[in-house]
């Protein structure tokens, strides 16, 4: 115990003190400060890592004040809720419940404690709203209806503290989003309640910090907005981070990292317990599948990702919280969750991606702070080596990546705003200014707000044909209310913002069955798309047979096959971050620090550096070869997939219009390969392709939007965004039509509003998602602007080494292009050739 | 590839050359990517399903769907009727989504209504989405048509030969090296056709299912709507949804 401790813990009142002494626990720095902002009436972030008690620090200001609250009978207790807790996780909200009620009963504190989920009974609900608890423990999709009702003022009015769990988690997603508007609702019910954010350390905490307190314009505070006060806990001790040296060889390619795999086996053999984090779900079942087959000791091995039967998920949190596992291969389904004291390593198979992530992931292994975690990181082929090391690098230096800069979604808006509408009749400039006192709407404009109120009443388009079917109207005194009681009734089907991919059931049946059989879990519908009767696919750690789809079922048999024939399946897959990219890209320039990578990875370079030359740390290199009959582009911008894809897409449409005829492209996190009939390096010397020209900024003009108007990404996303606005109902399982000819596709939706109103603020929403997810154009357009004039091109007689993993990927996977048309000339031509065949005559 | 595929046969001084051309039980016919038929021997030009004033139809059921879709689906016509000058034009039922639909037709719209019939004659044949005479068309309303040896009609009817019909929405699919791609189509099998929905919103049903392939003879053909030409398709080369 260190004096600072000894001295503070006097601050702690009875019987407090006592129930700490009484467990041999001295309350914590961090505990304490929290609990002297609380008193000073200060909202507060709180950044510690795992196992340094965070979740008592934030509770325990208000476990004081209610412990101090006057017992008598003849007070009545406060009509509302004290304190709410809000976490991203349902399992995590009742987990802290739990573990809120030892201390709570242990000292007698006369608290009420419960949890609102989706799973919470209807009568209990009802009757949370009738009798609230002192504490309630819920999640920010709940926190969003109990807004829209009637009911809000009485529930929240007393409110005195906000405890946001996991804030890094929440905030920068949609439903942070939705979150940060339903905190500015409930600042406005009861302005005198404080927040505290918990979370894990962010490279930048002063987002969070204007996450917890109401934000004025940006003009009139200056640039920075206001800010809660920080905390920051006594780091834990250093994690023992190392990279498996594998004795095999390293591949060139892939990511299932089966050259390891014995030694994988000998770690978890060698611990209690060991998490194994993969980054897809593809790779979750793999690896899994291979761990078995050389599991003679029968060790219990389990897997865990999004895509598995709920209950199958829980019996694996179950068996684990019991100790009874002693590994689990888990997607990024495990990244946040309870705490499982017993997890003494944690193994990441493949690159990290993000050093942020990967930091997370480590926190999973030991939760006592003065012990060290360990982890291992396991590339999977040679430029994932030199993507570990750089995340090493960054792990030690504790330098996170740094978060994409967004503003707050104008769907999820939309959805508030109707919400206030359900919640009773508003004033709109009064909303817009509460709005805007949340952090990622602090800069909203004006006329986006009056475009979603728009929106929200009739659709919001430029010819207003709907007056008469309008959901929310104007009342005689100018403030808006909802139409009629339906609206709300949509409103609450509707909340939320996570939309999932069309699922299909995956139903073990056997032999010519159609119907019984176990469900094994769930996949996206697109997925299965491209599937026909026959083709055999990973899924729950086995090898089926795709047979058939009814209704919303796919139908498989259990496969003797030894490899699934369908191999993609990218299920969580995230990009490489910026800030570990340019860690590569730095040790890649300098051949001096190449000392510490595993020998084959280094001859690798060495012989690049020879025979081609290696990627300067600001330049953009480009390799033209040719090889088979055909002849390649391939360039090395390191800047991740999604980014790489949107590029890809871009060029060989600029290289079709130059006549150099391209057939496709690949990408990976690192490279991207272009492939065609026409020599490049010839029509680069010749001065008919100009690679400062190919690559300019100014493709993310009228080339994106050509792209666009086809691309599937797109009406992906708009229809997430339909979906999320409310301008459609989500599809509830059971209440489908079985017609196609009925079901309203969003494609056409999609397909007519851009042909008639561009600018409609449904396509600017999707817009802005397509730019920083899928596309990441914020980061092709940086891309872009960096190589200006910096574009260093070899011409090569062959392949280079570099270049190998992304040549490898050509063939495995899908190649990309969205011209449509040219698919279907494809099938007609094999319909000539057939009907050409000479072969043989039938009578 | 010398070969020219059937559906596009190249008659450089036609203006639109884009058309495939198809014969139907005897009759000659061309096929617009934008979706309808032209009988040239009968100057008639044929298109199924407009459900116009869909999108209000969602509306009045508290869903906003943006309020173009009449207009877009118009011009598709519109657009047709300046390449082919038809004599006439028929529309085989469901021209309205429902009965209530052509009071709801906005100024806009009802300018292209007259444009398009402006100097031809109208034929709009009963759906079952507008069983009734609907004023706000004009021209003429009847249960079925039978011209040229054909008969066209709403709802394809079982057995029947010498038929063009409507009602089913057909779509196909066509799967290629892991991409799927859904486009509407015309499905025949050279004794009777069925046509492909102009509406903007209009759904479409897999020429794979039964009811759609159950019309034809075990060989029909889909002819995919692409981005500037028909894509004409053996049925095996379709796939089911999904």
């Amino acid at each position: 115990m260190t004096v600072l401790d000894r001295q503070s813990a006097t601050d702690l009142p009875e019987p407090f003190r006592s129930w700490f002494a009484s467990r041999g626990w001295a309350p914590r720095a961090h505990q304490l400060a929290l609990l002297e902002r609380a008193r000073q009436g200060r909202s507060t972030l709180l950044i510690a890592p795992t196992g340094a008690g965070k979740t008592l620090a934030g509770f325990l200001p208000t476990l004081v004040e209610l412990a101090e609250r006057p017992r008598n009978r003849n007070t009545p207790r406060p009509p509302g809720l004290h304190t709410l807790y809000i976490s991203p996780l349902k399992a995590l909200a009742v987990d802290v419940a739990r573990n809120l009620e030892r201390p709570a009963e242990e000292m007698r504190l006369p608290i009420r404690i419960e949890t609102r989920t989706g799973d919470t009974p209807a009568s209990r609900r009802q009757r949370q709203r009738r009798d609230p608890p002192d504490i309630l423990l819920t999640t920010p999709e709940q926190i969003a209806l109990l807004l829209a009702s009637a009911d809000a003022p009485h529930l929240f009015g007393e409110l005195r503290r906000i405890v946001l769990d996991e804030l890094h988690a929440l905030a920068g997603s949609k439903r942070g989003d939705l979150l940060s508007l339903g905190l500015a609702r409930i600042r406005a019910l009861a302005p005198e309640a404080q927040t505290v954010g918990l979370s894990a350390t962010v490279a930048d905490p002063d987002t969070l910090r204007r996450w917890l307190v109401p934000q004025n314009s940006r003009e009139e505070s200056g640039g920075d907005g206001e800010m809660g006060d920080l905390v920051i806990a006594e780091a834990g001790a250093a994690p023992e981070l190392s990279m498996l040296d594998s004795v095999a060889h390293v591949p060139w390619a892939g990511h299932t990292a089966k050259h390891s795999l014995s030694e994988i086996y000998a770690l978890i053999t060698a611990n209690t317990t060991t998490l194994v984090f993969v980054n897809t779900r593809m790779q979750a079942e793999l690896l899994f599948q291979e761990l078995w087959h050389i599991n003679e000791l029968n060790l219990p091995i389990a897997l865990h990702h999004g895509s598995l039967d709920v209950s199958q998920r829980r019996r694996v949190e179950a068996a684990m919280g019991e100790g009874r596992l002693k590994a689990v291969v888990c997607t990024s389904s495990l990244d946040l969750g309870i705490d499982w004291g017993a997890v003494d390593l944690v193994i990441n198979v493949g690159a990290p991606k993000g050093s942020s992530r990967l930091m997370q992931r480590i926190g999973r292994a030991n939760h006592r702070l003065d012990e060290p975690s360990r982890a291992v990181l396991v590339p999977a082929n040679r430029f994932e080596v030199l993507e570990c090391r750089a995340a090493m690098e960054a792990v030690r230096a504790g330098a996170q990546d740094g978060a994409v800069e967004r503003s707050g979604a104008l769907d999820v808006l939309a959805q508030h705003v109707l919400g206030m509408a359900c919640a009773g009749p508003f004033d709109a400039d009064a909303l817009y200014e509460e709005i805007c006192s949340a952090e990622p709407y602090s800069a909203l404009p004006r006329k986006d707000f009056d475009d979603v109120l728009a929106f929200d009443a009739t659709g919001g388009y430029a010819l207003r044909a709907y007056e008469r079917f309008a959901r929310i109207r104007q009342m005689k005194d100018g403030r808006w209310r909802v139409a009629n009681p339906m609206v709300a009734q949509q409103y609450r089907l509707n909340v939320g913002t996570i939309v999932e991919a069309t699922m299909l059931k995956v139903r073990l049946v056997g032999g010519k069955a159609r119907y019984g059989g176990r469900v094994l879990g769930e996949v996206e519908e697109y997925f299965v798309e491209t599937m026909s009767p026959g083709d055999t696919f990973v899924f729950a750690g086995e090898i089926l047979e795709y047979r058939a789809i009814v209704e919303d079922t796919v139908l498989v048999v259990r496969s003797h096959a030894k490899e699934p024939k369908v191999p993609s399946y990218e299920g969580g897959k995230f990009p490489l971050s910026t800030f570990l990219a340019a860690g590569v890209r730095a040790m890649l320039a300098d051949p001096a620090r190449w000392k510490s990578l595993p020998a084959q990875v280094r001859e690798w370079l060495e012989i690049q550096r020879w025979r081609s030359r290696l990627p300067g740390r600001e330049d953009l290199l480009v390799e033209t070869f040719p090889r088979g009959g055909r002849h390649y582009l391939v360039a090395y911008p390191f800047e991740g997939r999604l980014a790489h894809q949107t590029l890809g897409m871009l060029l060989t449409r600029r290289l079709e219009r130059a006549r150099l005829k391209p057939l496709g492209f690949v990408a990976n996190d690192y490279a991207l390969a272009i492939y065609g009939i026409s020599d490049l390096s010839l029509a680069i010397r010749q001065g008919r392709l100009d690679l400062g020209d190919l690559f300019d900024a100014d493709m993310l003009g009228d080339d994106l939007e050509a792209w666009l108007a086809e691309a599937a990404l797109m009406k992906r996303t708009f229809r997430q965004c339909a979906i999320i606005a409310g301008l459609i109902e989500r599809r509830f399982p059971g209440k489908e039509k079985n017609s196609r000819q009925v079901t309203m596709s969003t494609d056409l939706v999609y397909d007519v509003l851009r042909a008639h109103e561009p600018d409609h603020v449904l396509l600017r929403a999707a817009r802005q998602d397509a730019a920083t997810g899928l596309m990441d154009l914020k980061r092709l357009s940086g891309m872009l602007m960096r190589i200006r004039g910096r574009i260093d091109h070899v011409e090569l007689d062959r392949v280079s080494p570099l270049a190998v993993p992304v040549m490898l990927e050509i063939g495995r996977e899908m190649v990309g292009g969205e011209a449509a048309d040219a698919l279907l000339a494809e099938a007609e031509d094999e319909l000539v050739e057939e009907a050409m065949r000479g072969d043989h005559r039938v009578q | 590839m010398a070969i020219t595929a059937c559906s596009e046969v190249a008659d450089a001084a036609d203006p639109s050359d884009a058309a495939g051309t198809i014969a139907l039980a005897g009759a000659e016919l061309r096929l617009d990517p934008a979706g309808g038929l032209f009988w040239p021997a009968e100057r008639m030009l044929i298109v199924a399903d407009l459900h116009l004033e869909k999108g209000s139809s969602f509306a009045a059921r508290g869903i906003a769907l943006p309020p173009y879709d009449s207009r877009a689906t118009l011009m598709l016509l519109a657009a047709m009727v300046e390449r082919w000058r038809p004599r006439a034009v028929v529309s085989l039922g469901d021209t309205l989504h429902d009965r209530r639909a052509g009071s709801r037709l906005g100024p806009a719209e009802r300018d292209l209504l007259a444009r398009i019939g402006h100097g031809r004659e109208m034929l709009w044949i009963a759906g079952n989405h507008d069983p009734d005479v609907v004023p706000e068309l004009g021209g003429v309303h009847l249960p079925e048509l039978a011209v040229g040896g054909l008969v066209l009609r709403h709802e394809p009817r079982a057995g029947a030969v010498r038929e063009i019909a409507g009602h089913l929405h057909p779509v196909a699919r066509v799967v290629r090296r892991g991409r799927a791609v859904r486009r509407r189509c015309f499905a025949t099998d050279g004794r009777r056709l069925v046509m492909p929905a102009l509406g903007a919103y209009a759904g479409g049903l897999n020429v794979r299912d039964r009811v759609l392939a159950g019309l034809f003879a075990p060989s029909f053909e889909a002819h995919l709507i692409g981005g500037a030409r028909t894509y004409r398709l053996a049925h095996h080369v379709c796939a089911p949804d999904r």
